[in-house]
């Protein structure tokens, strides 16, 4: 009996199965009624290219009407959208309920030739393509042989140098930002220099570098620069000798790119103290020196040390001491 | 006899004093009446400070505490502010309903000569921001949507959204839709910093500027919703779930009806 099972037996090609006859082929009223269906989809799309022209030529353009779950809603923009909607849709549907009622539906089938060709037809490429390369003097005229292979050899070189465009490397810019010692915080947008009087406690500023006369603020600088300006009672600071330094009377500067992915991180709770991101809700201790408290950031953001000038007005004391942002291969993550 | 002095002794006393009462209170009310109107609208001020400080007793000193000090769950209101009594009772926001992670914006429970009581109370503890006038708030005139719009997305879109329509923020807190609020209130917010939300100074963003953001945040509310529900106007996230779901459910439903046979 085990013997029977293990040895292999073949199975019949069952072929297709019998084809079934649908209503429409065996009852004309069935057919007629098919008919009439198509027809009418039909009809329905023309309905709907008229009412499209219709609604174009006669509704009021600035006319809103109220509908129960759209609310306030542009008539005409609504009557365009759904004419054209059913002028599509009805062709559509008329077309394939045609197809599968009245259309014929035999099964058929179409066997595929073999790819090779006959032993004939290949022969004959074959003294085809010798005789003519023969005729066209290849292998007499070699001046040409060797400047098409020169030609041919060189394009093949244009896409290569095109990969250049892949670069160049970004040297030290991702480490780099404008700030620098001396360099004036000022007002986004607007530009005006700050000064610690200007913030009341619990009050934020978005800042931006002052830049020298004539130099332009690229957008690619403002992703590097953006700083966040907060102040806070001085007292409510958790932070080490250095970093209390780098806070000027409770006023306290952090780079607004986040360093998981680089959103700019600027919801500052102002009752907890405490920065978020909106991308992916990295939240950081503006009182512990923006220390990662939740989410995938794995560094707190970069401070900015601050003081004033003989002006009174804030300034840098140093360029950011790290990289601004997220992490990136040559970054020396300390 | 007897009866006599003690009839006299009995009421001598009640008269005296009611006589002293009247003596008193009438010389109080004719000096008082006397002086001009300067010292009128002192005391109707002063009057304004008593009303608001029994509204203060009956409906916030029991988190705020009866001197505003504060306490475990409600901040100190020394120094708000008449702009923050406004801001926080005059859009429902306080009294509380409930001790939830965020005061949410509601109807009213004081009209505004009360909210107006309330903050002449809160501002005679010690200085603080004004009440905004909307009569003085002129942002249609002297708003700049542009400017507006620059610095709304600068200061204002990481938290309230792009289009204005309020966005999460942490612990189930959350900035609120700014779509209907009054033009005085958007300015209280920003010079007193409610709940989660930072002050901006006059000095980083200027009076007219902060009228320009009032003028911008207002072109918005007004901008009309062409193809109806807006979705909430926060972009991809209900226009990508409703594609995904109508839309997607839709063409399934398609492919179906394509694939099966006619009988």
């Amino acid at each position: 009996m085990s013997t029977e099972i293990n040895k292999f037996e073949r199975f019949e090609d069952p072929g297709l199965p019998a084809h079934v006859l649908r209503k429409t082929d065996t009852d004309p009223i069935a057919a007629n009624r098919a008919e009439r269906q198509v027809a009418a989809l039909f009809l329905l799309s023309a309905l709907g290219t008229i009412g499209t022209i219709a609604s174009y030529i006669f509704i009021d353009s600035k006319k809103f009407i109220y509908l129960p779950i759209l609310g306030d809603t542009n008539a005409q923009q609504l009557a365009l959208g759904t004419g054209l909607a059913a002028s599509l849709f009805f062709i559509g549907i008329a077309a394939v309920h045609w197809a599968k009622t009245l259309m014929p539906d035999e099964e058929v089938i179409a066997e595929r030739h073999e790819f090779r060709s006959s032993d004939e037809d290949r022969a004959d490429f074959v003294s085809t393509v010798k005789d003519r390369a023969g005729a066209a003097g290849l292998g007499r005229r070699s001046l040409i042989k060797r400047s098409m292979g020169l030609s041919l050899g060189l394009v093949g070189l244009s896409p290569l140098l095109l990969l250049r465009d892949l670069g160049p490397l970004p040297k030290n810019q991702l480490a780099t930002t404008s700030w620098a010692a001396g360099v004036r915080l000022v007002t986004d947008p607007g530009n005006r220099p700050i000064k610690p009087s200007d913030l009341e406690v619990g009050a934020v500023a978005q800042v931006l570098p002052h830049l020298p006369v004539g130099t332009e603020r690229t957008l690619e600088n403002i992703g590097k620069d953006a700083v966040l300006l907060i102040r806070l009672r001085p007292e409510d600071f958790n932070l080490n000798a250095q970093r209390l330094s780098w806070t000027y009377d409770g006023i306290i500067a952090f780079s607004k790119i986040c360093s998981h992915m680089g959103c700019a991180v600027a919801l500052y709770e102002q009752q907890t103290k405490h920065l978020l991101c909106p991308c992916h809700q990295s939240t950081f201790d503006v009182t512990r020196a923006a220390k990662v408290i939740f989410g995938p950031s794995a560094r707190p953001l970069p401070q900015l040390a601050l003081q004033l000038d003989a002006e009174g007005y804030l300034i840098a004391k140093q360029g950011f001491t790290e990289p601004v942002g997220p992490s990136f291969w040559e970054r020396n993550s300390a | 006899m007897n009866a006599r002095r003690f009839r006299r002794q009995k009421f001598a006393g009640p008269i005296l004093v009611v006589a002293a009462l009247l003596t008193i209170g009438s010389a109080f009310s004719i000096a008082s009446a006397l002086p001009s109107a300067q010292k009128s609208e002192v005391s109707a001020q002063s009057t304004l400070v008593d009303e608001g400080k029994q509204i203060f007793l009956k409906g916030c000193a029991s988190c705020h505490g009866l001197n505003s000090e504060g306490g475990a769950v409600a901040p100190s209101l020394i120094g708000v502010g008449a702009a923050a009594v406004d801001f926080q009772v005059g859009t429902g926001r306080m009294p509380l309903a409930n001790m939830s992670q965020q005061a949410m914006r509601k109807a009213p429970l004081y009209n505004p000569t009360q909210v107006a009581a309330l903050g002449a109370y809160v501002s005679s503890l010690a200085p603080g921001p004004a009440t905004v006038d909307p009569a003085s708030l002129a942002w249609e005139r002297d708003g700049n949507v542009a400017q507006g719009g620059e610095l709304f997305r600068t200061n204002c879109a990481m938290c309230h959204n792009f289009a204005a329509q309020g966005g999460a923020l942490s612990n189930g807190k959350y900035a609120p839709t700014l779509m209907g609020v009054e033009p005085k209130h958007i300015y209280e917010a920003l010079i007193t910093g409610p709940q989660s939300m930072p002050k901006f100074s006059d000095k980083t963003i200027t009076p007219a500027e902060k009228l320009s953001i009032i003028k911008w945040i207002k072109s918005a509310n007004a901008e009309p919703a062409i193809g109806g529900a807006s979705l909430g106007r926060v972009g991809p996230v209900t226009e990508g779930l409703l594609v995904w779901t109508l839309g997607l459910g839709l063409l399934i439903g398609v492919a179906v009806w394509l694939a099966s046979k006619a009988r």
